[in-house]
């Protein structure tokens, strides 16, 4: 009861000001301050030696990439939605948001939220200058979507339709329903040796090195930089 | 592609590893970058300014001057430096476009100039940033105005060879143009003002007879009659004057003022039509009414008038809302006065609408006083009602001043007229620029055939000699693309003829339209998806090369009508015979270009295979196939398939 007569009296306190302030003709006062959006966080990654130290690359080559990356994000840190912006420039055609987070998850070692220049140097370290192995590992943590070092096939499912989904609808053949299905039913026949539905690490490491035509293809993009 | 992200190239072929153990089968060759060299510093001098970029960043787009070769036109050797002899202030623009991807119109800049720097290196004004894009836009209407001002000045020279109508027209529309029109002008402006001073006079009491006052008309009818007989005579002849020499008559007659014309003469003419009958005199005097339109047959002779109306008709939204705002406060307030009222006595406040009355004089300051208040409380409530009138009538009027001042000295109309076509032409010219990564990578598709071709066996000079419009952003762009179509095993296709595609239903074979002697026909095959095989073998017409490759057959396809082929060019190319491949290479090249040569818009696609004799079986190997969509024949597997859809 005496809270509702408190809330009584603070709302004829409130209309008692309002009417005052409206005699006087005072404009409605300023709201209070807007908060200020928190100011975009500036990162600063570490030094080029550091970096030199941690990736395959050169010096120069890591220039580059810092300019090319600082150039888009001036803040330092690309947050997801940037991340797919940035590569739904490269396929016009379809959507590519999908694969785009995929891509995201996997840069973004600690799932920070956001792929610094480390992360974004790092991978690429990987998929264009590391041995095999790491690269294999590099796409198995790609497809393990929840990162419990196991694919399933929910997981690989979900990977197949994001690479169908970059596709758009203007392909030929004409694009079936169960395109991504059946794809993952063959990739999982290749991969799963011991059929039980799950594809670790090892399983999926053997497999691919089995196949010429996949250690052939990882190698394709060794000169892009 | 976007400029900004060439950067992030790198980036998104590292990150297409992702797909390759998805795929099942090779992925096509990268391109080479012949000329790699590390980014340098360029220097561009513009008179006297020196900026420095990186070549990289010219590099970006690289349909403009700074970005294609055509800035080697500027070199300057002792100084080793680009030198052009522009504007540096406007060139500082042009150089953020290429840093920041944003093309930005700085105010300070006149619009003909900055055109012409935009112009010069070879950028399109319609991706100015939508930040300026308002103001770009602004300045140019106006300056097109400012010309066509000029322009109108230069009306008055006489076109030769118009027709009899279209001087009449001509003399109607322009007046000053020729002594006739003037003359006629006044003549009819004359004419509307003695109408006008007639329909007043008309009604004045001249005299008295009898008892009561009687108006000049009446006494005067024969002179009156007369009166007005000659000037709906005038404005007859007028009318069908116009109505003959209007370019278009059906619009001359749906435009307002032949609308008004009408009204204006045709009292007179029914009540010509009906002098005699009593019962319609009354709705015939009513129509009398209409005469005083004649007076806005002025608007004609008046530029003034004419922007009047044009203003009450734009601002009508303005008018709108002052009208129904007024009416709510007259609602409000009538029926409070009314209910204030009841309680005295003989007041005039008899009923709500009667005390609408009292609320629009009151509102709108007029005050006759023919209805006052009498209790308390309706003066309370009358002077609230007076005090608010003043408010709520104020409010919109300046609104509609200012657009009449606006109007007045912009000539709005045509422009918004202009502004639209404009607005789509540029939306337009950006989707296509949008859509020219995706439409470019489709081309290249055709032309890829044959630089893939080339990689295997040509030389150096000759496969730069075809490289040279392609930048290796572009390859490397088109190449991840063909990385992603064979991951999935389908292709990407013209939307349009997707569409078309669509709707012609499903898999009718489809027969090219070759009207070349011949086209190599082999297998066709998806990308190890399907391992379906088809043995339809195909009459031979000549096989010059089946020596050399037992399965390529020549024939020709019967022709029909309208449909197009649409199947995927096959090269099957094996490492180790490229001997035996490059003559096939040849003669489906000129195949090729012939067929480009000999076709219109649509092109259709050919199968050519060039099997290697030393793999797979030979029952394998020798099922050819009738191009069907959604054919799909297993190749085998180890040599690498390169997969071309031409379109």
């Amino acid at each position: 009861m005496s809270s509702r007569r408190k809330q009584c009296k603070r709302q004829i306190l409130k209309f008692g000001q309002n009417v005052v302030r409206f005699i006087t003709g005072t404009l409605a006062a300023d709201s209070p301050e807007e908060e200020q959006e928190l100011a975009a966080l500036r990162y600063r990654p570490e030094t080029i030696d550091h970096l030199q130290a941690l990736t395959h690359f050169t010096r120069e080559e890591l220039q580059i990439l810092y300019r090319g990356f600082k150039n888009e994000c001036p803040s330092g840190l690309v947050d997801e939605e940037t991340f797919k912006n940035i590569y739904a420039h490269f396929f016009p055609q379809g959507d590519s948001s999908n694969y785009a987070y995929f891509l995201f998850r996997a840069f973004d070692r600690n799932q920070t939220g956001s792929v610094t220049f480390e992360d974004f140097s790092v991978g690429l370290s990987v998929l264009l200058r590391g041995p095999v192995e790491e690269k294999l590992a590099w796409v198995f943590n790609l497809y393990d979507v929840n990162k419990d070092g196991f694919i399933t096939k929910e997981e690989m499912l979900d990977i197949m339709r994001a690479i169908y989904d970059m596709m758009g609808k203007s392909v030929h053949p004409r694009l079936s329903e169960d395109g991504p299905r059946q794809h993952t039913e063959i990739f999982f026949q290749t991969m799963d040796k011991n059929q039980d539905g799950v594809i670790t690490i090892d399983e999926f490491i053997e497999s691919c090195q089995k196949e010429e035509n996949i250690v052939k293809s990882m190698d394709i993009f060794e000169n892009a930089l | 592609m976007a400029a900004g992200v060439a950067a992030w190239l790198p980036f998104a072929r590292a990150a297409a590893i992702g797909w390759m153990p998805v795929a099942n089968c090779p992925m096509p060759i990268a391109p080479r970058d012949h000329n790699k060299r590390q980014d340098e510093l360029i220097i561009l001098n513009v008179s006297g300014r020196r900026f420095q970029t990186w070549r990289t960043t010219l590099d970006r787009y690289p349909d403009t001057l700074l970005g294609s070769s055509e800035k080697e036109f500027f070199y300057n050797e002792e100084a080793k430096e680009y030198f052009f002899d522009r504007d540096p202030d406007a060139f500082r623009s042009v150089l953020n476009f290429y840093r920041t991807g944003k093309l930005h119109y700085p105010r300070s800049e006149c619009i003909q100039a900055y055109d012409e720097e935009l112009a010069f290196f070879g950028i399109i004004p319609e991706i100015i940033g939508d930040c300026c894009y308002e103001e770009y836009k602004d300045r140019k209407r106006e300056n097109l105005e400012r010309l066509q001002d000029d322009q109108e000045d230069k009306k008055d020279i006489k076109p030769p060879n118009m027709t009899f109508r279209e001087t009449i027209w001509r003399a109607f529309e322009n007046p000053h143009t020729s002594t006739m029109a003037l003359v006629f002008y006044y003549v009819t402006g004359f004419f509307i003002a003695i109408s006008v001073l007639t329909n007043v006079v008309e009604t004045v009491p001249c005299g008295s007879t009898s008892q009561k006052d009687i108006s000049c008309g009446q006494r005067y009818t024969v002179a009156f009659f007369c009166m007005d007989t000659a000037c709906v005579m005038i404005f007859t002849v007028e009318y069908l004057l116009r109505l003959f020499a209007a370019p278009s008559r059906y619009l001359f007659m749906r435009s307002v003022m032949s609308i008004i014309d009408v009204v204006a003469i045709f009292p007179y003419y029914i009540g010509l039509v009906m002098t005699d009958n009593e019962d319609v005199s009354g709705a015939f005097v009513t129509l009398r009414v209409f005469r005083v339109f004649r007076i806005f047959k002025f608007s004609r002779h008046s530029q003034g008038l004419r922007i009047l109306g044009y203003t009450l008709k734009s601002c009508a939204s303005e008018l709108g809302f002052l009208l129904f705002s007024l009416t709510m406060a007259i609602i409000i307030f009538a029926t409070v006065m009314f209910y204030a009222e009841k309680g005295s006595s003989s007041t005039k406040f008899t009923s709500i609408p009667a005390s609408f009355w009292y609320t629009i004089v009151t509102m709108t300051t007029l005050g006759y006083g023919d209805m006052v208040p009498k209790t308390i409380a309706g003066k309370i409530f009358g002077s609230i009602c007076s005090l608010s009138g003043v408010l709520v009538i104020a409010l919109p009027v300046p609104v509609i001043v200012s657009n009449f001042s606006r109007i007045y000295h912009q000539n709005q109309r045509a422009d918004k007229r202009r502004a639209q076509k404009v607005q789509k032409a540029r939306l337009a010219r950006i989707r296509i620029a949008k859509k020219g990564s995706s439409n470019a990578y489709l081309q290249t598709k055709r032309n890829g055939l044959l630089n893939e071709l080339l990689d295997l066996t040509a030389s150096e000079e000759d496969q730069q000699h075809l490289n040279k419009t392609k930048s290796l952003l572009e390859s490397q762009h088109h190449h991840l693309l063909h990385c992603l179509e064979k991951t999935t095993g389908h292709d990407f296709v013209d939307e349009q003829l997707f569409e078309q595609n669509c709707l012609e239903g499903a898999m009718p074979p489809y027969r090219s339209r070759t009207p070349s002697v011949s086209s190599l026909e082999g297998l066709t095959g998806t990308c190890c998806s399907r391992r379906t095989k088809r043995s339809v073998p195909l009459p031979i017409a000549n096989a010059p090369d089946s020596h050399t490759h037992p399965h390529a057959l020549t024939h020709t396809l019967p022709k029909s009508p309208g449909l197009q082929e649409l199947s995927a060019i096959n090269i099957q190319c094996a490492e180790k015979q490229i001997h035996s491949s490059s003559r096939s290479n040849l003669n489906m090249q000129t195949n090729e270009v012939d067929r480009r040569n000999c076709k219109q818009q649509k092109v259709t696609t050919a199968i050519i295979s060039i099997q290697t004799p030393s793999t797979g079986s030979p029952a394998e190997d020798g099922g050819h196939g009738l191009p069907n969509r959604g054919a799909s024949v297993m190749t085998t597997a180890s040599s690498n398939i390169i997969k071309v859809s031409a379109l």
